[in-house]
């Protein structure tokens, strides 16, 4: 995956004396000691990140954190204090002025908390803003703009304006003004938290498809570690303005680098989290054309397994268990194939553990495919013991300070 | 029992007299008559128009614009007013009073918009020019007169002069506060698109503004108005001498008549121009709104429409 975004040392400091307070900072200094002693506010301290080409990458923090003081410095809408911040390996924090805004033209756009729709202007003359202020002919923009309203369906209200539409239906206006421009990355700051939870879910899931058609590269800022998960290829922990981890969503759950991150990853539903491959085991699958009902059993019985699967060069045959085959074997002495059960569950790998429940209910275990080839295999137990796994550590993180209002 | 002006005498008078006198008349003179000049020449075409449109055409016309404006009762009211106007038989004056005054009302507008737009955009600006508005407020208007009258003389473009610095605040004011009170996040957006400041300026702040602004113009018009009477002390015609030289003779009748013409013309400025403020898109932010959020705590303007909305 090509490097899209990349930024390094992103600081910020609010106050009068920016450089004694970054000083200050590298030496060691706390974010509370330099607002005691100077009245700055350290906004942002030391971001380090990069973000592949059509990927989501997800800053999660609670209010406060400097998620905002983030996004907007990667557009300089924040002047940043230290740090460089690159698209396509052009520094965005040493463009002039008319460098700047050519940037803001081509390559970045944005969609706000509050939607931030021009209340005087139609639906879609708000989303031809960018084109405007490009200096496309009225035609064309229209034309794009509507093209653009038509991905998120609201091409039928293009002539109204957007006070007439709901919560989510302007967001939908604030998303297709971003589109409109086709931007290379599209900033998102906390775009859905102020809608109801239910519209929350319809644009997440829409969000989520418009990326996959239009692979674009999405910095997206929420203060929902659920949103944070269901969206983020990579997200980054926030707290105080630092990262205080950055992973996937499996890393984040599965290993959450302190307290802090444990308080919020507790409650999460491990099972939208992890996937099948984070509980499969080696298939350590028998072979039709060598193995016999005999070599089947003793494999069983080293590995400790109750069933196997058979493979017939690379595809699979189907399964064996311990069952079948003792009752085959005092029977006739030969074929692996009188015993092969052709019914079997089997799941893609990169599903997640909540689709596994039903299937790995049976005495079977359940053929984990990548491609539609046998990568390994998922029983029951491994799935609790995953599922289980971050208990422990909430029972832990519970008499921390739990943070309020995530 | 003695006291320090027995001794000694601080000599202002001469002082500001020798000053306005011996150094700014003679040598401005030049610059005074250049201020003067582009007044004087938007005066003669507006009054050379009003006093040449017959009577009953500006009297339809006005009420038509009034029952656009602001409906049916503003158009009868004005249609009345005119009529009325005529029959006391003050239509030359009040011709004459309209064209001065919308004389000072586009110089206030060409000078006091720009400079709100200056005081919005930097916050050095508005501190410098906030003590400014203040005096021009508070002075009362005869205080300028004098001065007035020796670098420009009398007449007309003087008393115009005097009525602009009159009337100049409210613009500024109102301006200034319009374009602040556009939301954050909206001017946040037109940047984040790549808008230059000017672009930002003409297709946001001032669409956003208009109805503050036009609640400024509309301040402006009625403190012009105010000034008639004040600008005949130094020679200005019209409604205002009618009033002045009614007083001086202690003819009250003339004097009503006047005064009734000021009143009338001010009623009907003041209704149309209200109506076209408030015709403007309902969701810019309404004057009502902008002075209530400089009393609330927090940043002003920024509340007005955070709540979520549910319509359609
Ligand atoms: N313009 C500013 N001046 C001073 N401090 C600011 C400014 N903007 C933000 N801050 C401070 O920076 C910190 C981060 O703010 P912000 O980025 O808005 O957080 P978030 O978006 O995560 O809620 C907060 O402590 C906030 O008070
Ligand atoms: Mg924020």
């Amino acid at each position: 995956m090509t490097e899209k975004l990349s930024v390094k040392n992103l600081c910020k400091i609010f106050g009068d004396d920016p450089d004694a307070a970054l000083a200050q900072l590298r030496a060691g200094r706390s974010k509370d000691e330099i607002l005691k002693q100077t009245g700055m506010t350290v906004g942002v301290q030391d971001a380090n990140f990069s973000v592949g080409q059509g990927e989501i990458f997800v800053v999660m923090g609670l209010s406060g954190s400097g998620k905002s003081t983030l996004v907007r410095m990667l557009n300089r809408l924040i002047e940043p204090t230290a740090g460089e911040v690159r698209i396509d390996g052009e520094d965005i924090v040493s463009a002039d002025p008319e460098q700047l805004r050519q940037i803001r033209l081509k390559k970045i756009a944005m969609v706000f908390q509050h939607f931030a729709l021009f209340p005087h202007k139609t639906v879609a003359e708000n989303v031809e803003y960018g084109l405007k202020v490009q200096g496309v002919p009225a035609a064309e923009r229209r034309r794009r703009a509507i093209a653009a309203l038509e991905q998120v369906g609201l091409e039928p209200w293009a002539d109204h304006r957007p006070q007439a539409l709901s919560g989510g239906m302007q967001q939908r206006v604030g998303l297709a003004r971003g589109l409109a421009v086709d931007p290379e990355v599209l900033l998102m700051d906390e775009p859905f938290s102020a809608l109801d939870p239910l519209i929350r879910r319809d644009m997440q899931q829409e969000l989520i498809e418009l990326q996959r058609k239009l692979k674009m590269t999405i910095v997206f800022i929420t203060h929902d570690l659920h949103e944070a998960l269901i969206l983020g290829d990579h997200i980054a922990i926030m707290k105080e303005g630092r990262f205080v981890q950055i992973g996937t969503a499996e890393e984040i759950v599965g290993e959450p680098a302190d307290d802090y991150v444990s308080a919020f990853t507790q409650d999460i539903d491990r099972a939208k989290v992890f996937a099948a491959d984070s509980v499969m085991a080696e298939p350590q699958a028998l072979e039709l054309s060598k193995d016999t009902p005999r070599s089947a059993l003793e494999r069983m019985t080293e590995l400790k397994r109750n069933a196997l699967y058979v493979l017939d060069g690379d595809r699979i045959a189907g399964v064996v268990t311990y069952r079948g085959l003792a009752g085959a074997t005092s029977g006739h002495g030969g074929d692996l194939g009188a015993a092969l059960i052709r019914e079997y569950p089997a799941i893609e790998s990169a599903a997640k553990l909540y689709r596994l429940y039903d299937l790995a209910r049976g005495e079977l275990p359940v053929a984990v495919l990548d491609d539609g080839r046998l990568v390994g295999v998922a029983r029951q137990g491994d799935i609790f013991k995953q599922l289980a796994a971050g208990a422990g550590e909430a029972e832990g993180a519970a008499r921390q300070p739990a943070p309020a209002g995530a | 029992m003695w006291q320090p002006s027995d001794s000694i005498t601080l000599p202002l008078g001469d002082w500001v007299d020798g000053f306005v006198k011996g150094w700014l008349a003679p040598n401005f003179r030049g610059v005074f008559h250049a201020i003067g000049w582009p007044v004087d020449q938007v005066l003669q075409s507006l009054s050379g128009f009003l006093h040449a449109v017959p009577m009953p055409v500006f009297t339809i016309v006005v009420a038509l614009i009034a029952w656009w404006a602001a409906g049916r009762g503003v158009a009868i009211f004005s249609f009345l007013a005119l009529l009325v106007l005529d029959l006391i038989h003050v239509w030359s004056d009040t011709m004459t009073t309209l064209a001065m005054i919308l004389t000072a009302v586009v110089f206030c507008a060409a000078v006091g918009v720009p400079l709100g737009i200056a005081a919005a955009r930097s916050d050095r600006f508005a501190r410098i020019l906030r003590p400014i508005l203040d005096i021009m407020q508070t002075i009362p208007p005869f205080v300028y007169l004098v001065p007035i009258v020796m670098l420009f003389g009398v007449g007309m473009v003087p008393g115009i002069i005097a009525t602009i610095i009159f009337a100049l605040p409210p613009i500024v004011r109102l301006t200034n506060l319009g374009i602040r009170n556009v939301q954050a996040e909206l001017v946040e957006a037109a940047y984040a698109f790549g808008s230059t400041p000017r672009q930002v300026l003409w297709e946001v702040q001032i669409p956003l503004a208009l109805r503050t602004i036009m609640a400024g113009l509309n301040q402006t018009l009625m403190l012009a108005l105010s000034m008639v009477v004040i600008a005949a002390l130094i020679g200005a015609g019209g409604l205002g001498l009618e009033v002045y030289t009614g007083l001086g003779r202690l003819d009250i009748g003339a004097a009503t008549e006047g005064g009734l013409g000021i009143v009338l013309i001010a009623i009907i400025l003041d209704r149309i121009t209200q109506a076209l403020g408030e015709q403007r898109d309902a969701t810019a932010p309404g004057l009502l709104d902008t002075l209530k959020s400089l009393f609330r705590p927090g940043r002003p303007g920024r509340q007005a429409r955070q709540e979520p909305r549910q319509a359609a």
